[in-house]
């Protein structure tokens, strides 16, 4: 069973429903246990790091999702899934889960008329091959929100980039886990084929840089 | 880069879909749900809702409806109309809406900006403003008023202070709807929306008079708007979704085309 993990912030029914459109099943959970057993895990979120930190850490889904990824369980992180995998993030000075070296960094722009939060759909880039990308083309858009982005410190990480005043990473990952800056729950049709990707995902990526990382 | 967005507004009434004409007659044109799916399907970036109903008669927004609509379409929406606390908010927010538009509540009482923005996050706190040209007086110095209840009571509010207001008080996102030109078709008030486009560091989505593919290009070229919201033009069959996006593309506007 696909697991959603719940820990009292963001819009998890959107994650959940647009599984089912797909034919996902899935259940929504803030149980530690429930993650052990889980064939895969979606670890989605809207809101504050230092919130998201403390709500993880308090209910114990922190160790929880260490443990999963550890044991090789396929997860996806979305748009906060993505930023607190990191080491740590600037949003409040916050220590993270530390799965993948990198802080998470808020949008600097130099040119005033772009706007903070990166509200929007945008281009996402592959910079290397991934089971989730598979069949993302040029000028395949997807939906942004947000202030901070994910900056991994090794290149490997990073999977793909989108250009808002800049380059930045929206996809990074390690081994079995993978994560999005953007919400592909309401990307639309792209979205939703990435998230079916993620249903048939092995937790295996193919691409030797990455392999060879611990 | 970011794209342009195209925003298709559903007024919603009993359930049922209605498209004012300067908010005094409306009339219903079709199942709402349905009609989301079409738009969604047709390359709508983002839906709006408001339901009309809710705001006249004080009502809860009905959730059931909100709840239908997020099974059946995977791009952002938002709901407003009639929210007036926190426990509205979060409630449409768990059913299924991305944003929460609020509008004449937040003029009566700004803090539910505030409230609302904490609760459920700045990104997905959205105020809309009703605007009327008035020329410029000491009280209204932009000579552009908030107005509410549907376009029915002046507020003295100058609308650029509101907008920088909204702004500070926590609100993502500004919908700049001028009531001299909704249901007009004769596009955007450029003027107004670019003034406050450009005195926020928020996306503002444009509103009211798109009669005309020329008319959402003008809406970002010149209005500078983020966002462009339409409703007759496609209610009605006139224009597609993918039409529009076509002429903006051809204009040299980035839009999203694969959907």
């Amino acid at each position: 069973m696909l697991a959603i993990i719940d820990y009292g912030a963001g819009n998890i029914g959107s994650v959940q429903r647009a599984c089912a459109e797909t034919g996902i099943q899935s259940v929504i959970t803030a149980n530690p246990a429930d993650l052990k057993n889980a064939e895969r895990i979606i670890f989605p979120g809207v809101g504050a790091a230092p919130a998201t930190m403390q709500n993880l850490t308090r209910t114990g889904l922190a160790t929880a999702l260490k443990e999963a990824y550890a044991a090789g369980i396929p997860i996806l992180g979305i748009c906060l899934g993505a930023q607190v995998v990191l080491d740590r993030s600037e949003e409040g000075d916050t220590p993270c889960l530390g799965i993948i070296p990198g802080t998470t960094v808020r949008f600097k722009l130099q040119d005033k008329s772009l706007k903070i939060p990166h509200i929007g759909w945008n281009t996402v880039k592959a910079t290397q091959p991934h089971p989730i990308l598979e069949g993302l083309e040029k000028d395949d858009e997807f939906y942004f929100v947000h202030s901070y982005y994910p900056q991994p410190v090794n290149k490997e990480n990073i999977f793909a980039v989108s250009d808002y005043g800049g380059e930045f990473c929206c996809a990074l990952g390690n081994k079995n886990y993978f994560a999005v800056q953007f919400h592909p729950e309401k990307s639309g049709r792209l979205g939703l084929a990435m998230l079916s990707r993620f249903a048939r995902w092995d937790g295996k990526v193919q691409s030797k840089s990455v392999k060879k990382g611990k | 880069m970011l794209s342009k967005r195209l925003i298709v507004c559903l007024d919603v009434r009993e359930g049922k879909l209605a498209k004012s004409i300067k908010f005094v007659d409306t009339k219903d044109i079709g199942d709402p749900v349905a009609k989301a799916r079409q738009y969604y399907q047709d390359g709508a970036d983002e839906l709006v809702f408001y339901d009309i109903n809710a705001s006249r008669a004080n009502q809860d927004i009905k959730l059931k409806f909100v709840e239908a609509v997020a099974a059946q379409i995977f791009i952002p929406f938002s709901v407003g109309g009639g929210i007036r606390s926190i426990e509205d908010a979060t409630k449409l927010r768990l059913a299924g809406a991305e944003k929460i538009n609020v509008n004449s509540a937040a003029v009566q009482r700004k803090e539910l900006i505030s409230e609302i923005s904490a609760a459920i996050g700045a990104q997905s706190t959205i105020l809309s403003m009703d605007i009327k040209k008035t020329g410029k007086t000491k009280a209204i110095p932009s000579g552009y008023e908030i107005v509410i209840n549907a376009g029915t009571v002046a507020t003295g509010l100058d609308a650029i202070e509101w907008a920088k207001n909204g702004e500070k008080l926590g609100a993502g996102e500004l919908v700049v709807n001028s009531i001299d030109a909704d249901g007009t078709k004769d596009g955007y008030e450029l003027t107004l929306t670019r003034m406050i486009a450009d005195s926020v560091g928020i996306p503002v989505i444009a509103s009211g008079g798109a009669g005309k593919p020329e008319h959402l290009y003008d809406a970002f070229a010149i209005g500078h708007a983020d966002a462009a919201l339409v409703a007759s033009i496609v209610h009605y069959g006139e224009y597609t979704c993918r039409q529009l996006k076509d002429y903006l593309q051809s204009r040299g506007i980035k839009v999203r085309m694969k959907y």
